[in-house]
């Protein structure tokens, strides 16, 4: 998993020193990072709930975690491999026959370039 | 024909072998059924009645040349998070959704010949524990109609329960299987991580992610998994080691298997009923041979914390491909591009959806990767050590499924960690990608209870075999709800 370009200014310095504290801004800047428009009306209530989870979580700093190898995936077992061979058809008219908008063989987006 | 549904796939193919009905007889009881009780549960988003009945009249012309599969004209459901035709995952997101391919496990069990009744009603992108997050509307417990019957495959275990198919398919990413199976009082087994292809299941959380099956019996369970377990070159993260014979195991004795009763499962918190339940469960396998002990899982407390960064960080990255471009919702005359993305997003998932997200998103920002997403990985690591070291003491690890019975419709709705309070029991399973299974081991309250059985990587064959020889000489997999 990647990191995002984050809330940097409010967040630690340090490992395990992160703020316990959501607000506003915070809640405005997950929002943009994960491309979803939040409702005026609406920001209480996620402040509220994404404070409510991060306490939750905040649990694992009872843990001592150091030295602990981080584990990504329930096996350490390499992943299996296939021969570097096309083995899918031609599907681009089946998957664009699921599209909103296409043309000549395109997916349709407003004008990025002006 | 009356009481057909009630019986166990088993049942079923030696009366189809026996010609006492026919795959169409069979396929047209449950949809009458489907058609009388489903208004009521709301357990299916897709019925598909004359593909259904087409395929069903296939099956029997095979069988009667001889060339059918293992499951041939058994009537079963998908969970509409699986790729088959008309796909869900019970978001408006992907309401117009038309699978272009089917998932590997639907093409494994079409080539054992089921029968697919229709897709099943869920939490949307199987994010819930009560099945209330779907854009389709909350199924209603089988049991008792004012209750949940359990999420995220909710509509897979009512539709079971409740007799409007022989058997369904689930996935469980954090309980997904296990705990609605516990709440409508069937039988649901995780396999363990990559002994079931991916391929075509839409992705929540990518490294807990797994598909199993759902019946009414460890027998059925296990007749379904041999057709859907197996390597696929499609999914990488799926083992290639080879599937054993699991019916050959069902009937051995479990004498001298060694299971462990979890206590940190049977602390306080737990229902009374359920405790009773699991311990009498505990009596009823000693009985049968095996030796209990106590067990200790020290770390598993953390497993919710853990999960709740985990899941939702991949689920950030993985939902990121609904942005309204090749499929999906797509929103009203978009101004811009990042218009588009945002009201496609914003319309399309449903709150508890965006909630996961933003906080994965928060988890994977720089300034909070370390303390949140690699603490988590790390207490990943710890859980994983804990199972190991427990599996050096004992085969199987034995506790409840849930903390209580299912609970009232919109009773947790508003409060999300009392939600996820629920899958306490079952998350830890799924970090350490290990296989288990619930069975129906009583009853609180009326309602149905789930025991866990937990067993070592790819034991899957050792946990049905507990489960049958369970079933075997108790009766708690043969009650049924009354249907209103």
């Amino acid at each position: 998993m990647t990191q995002h370009e984050g809330p940097r200014t409010t967040g630690p310095s340090a490992n395990n020193q992160a703020t316990r504290h959501v607000d506003e801004a915070i809640v405005l800047t997950v929002a943009e990072l994960s491309q979803l428009h939040i409702d005026t009306g609406d920001i209480h209530r996620c402040v509220q709930e994404m404070t409510q989870v991060l306490a939750l979580v905040e649990q694992m700093r009872d843990v001592d975690t150091t030295d602990v190898e981080p584990m990504s995936h329930p096996f350490d077992t390499r992943q299996t491999l296939r021969a570097d061979e096309v083995t899918e058809a031609d599907q681009r008219a089946s998957f664009q026959a699921i599209a909103p908008e296409t043309s000549a063989g395109f997916y349709l987006v407003p004008r990025v370039v002006e | 024909m009356t009481e057909l549904h009630t019986k166990p796939i088993s049942e079923m193919l030696q009366d189809l072998d026996n010609k006492v009905y026919s795959s169409v007889e069979l396929t047209n009881h449950y949809l009458d059924r489907i058609a009388q009780f489903d208004p009521a549960l709301n357990s299916y988003i897709t019925v598909l009645g004359e593909s259904a009945l087409a395929r069903a009249a296939l099956m029997d012309k095979a069988r009667q040349q001889g060339t059918h599969g293992p499951l041939a004209g058994i009537p079963i459901a998908h969970k509409d998070i699986i790729c088959s035709g008309r796909t869900s995952a019970g978001s408006k997101m992907l309401d117009n959704f038309i699978a272009p391919y089917d998932a590997t496990l639907v093409e494994q069990l079409e080539k054992a010949g089921a029968v697919i009744l229709g897709k099943t009603n869920m939490d949307e992108f199987a994010m819930g524990s009560s099945n209330e997050n779907s854009y389709y509307g909350a199924v209603h417990n089988p049991w008792d109609n004012d209750r949940v019957p359990g999420g995220s495959s909710g509509g897979s275990a009512a539709a079971v329960a409740a007799g409007l198919c022989a058997a369904a398919t689930g996935t469980d990413t954090g309980g997904s299987i296990r705990q609605p199976a516990s709440f409508c009082g069937i039988t649901g087994l995780k396999p363990t991580y990559g002994r079931v292809s991916r391929w075509g299941v839409i992705a929540y959380a990518s490294s807990l992610d797994q598909a199993g099956p759902m019946a009414q019996t460890a027998e059925d369970a296990a007749l379904m998994l041999q057709s859907m377990a197996g390597h696929d070159p499609r999914d990488s993260t799926s083992s290639d080691l080879l599937v054993p014979n699991y019916l050959a195991k069902l009937t051995q004795s479990v004498k001298g298997h060694r299971i462990g009763l979890c206590q940190e499962y049977m602390e306080e918190g737990l229902d009374e009923a359920t405790r009773a339940a699991v311990l009498s469960a505990a009596s009823t396998l000693e009985s049968l041979g095996a030796v209990i002990s106590d067990v200790s899982l020290p770390t598993t407390t953390q497993a919710i914390p853990a999960y709740y960064i985990i899941a939702p960080a991949e689920c950030s990255a993985n939902l990121s491909r609904y942005d309204g471009v090749r499929f999906g919702h797509r929103c009203d005359k978009p101004q811009s591009i990042e218009d588009l993305y945002k009201r496609s997003r914003s319309e399309g998932l449903g709150r508890e959806v965006k909630s996961r997200i933003m906080v994965g998103a928060f988890a994977l920002s720089a300034g909070y990767y370390d303390a949140y997403y690699r603490k988590a990985q790390q207490i990943r690591r710890l859980i994983s050590q804990d199972f190991a070291r427990a599996f050096e003491q004992v085969d199987y690890i034995l506790g409840p499924t849930t903390p209580s019975p299912a609970f009232a419709i919109g009773e947790k709705v508003d409060d999300q960690v009392a939600m996820y309070l629920q899958d306490i029991y079952t998350i830890a399973v799924n970090l350490a990608g290990l296989p288990a299974i619930s069975l129906p081991a009583g009853f609180s309250q009326g309602l149905p209870v789930g025991m866990q059985l937990i067993g070592r990587h790819m034991d899957e064959s050792g946990l049905l075999n507990l489960g049958h020889q369970f079933q075997q000489t108790t009766d708690w997999h043969r009650q049924r709800p009354q249907l209103v």
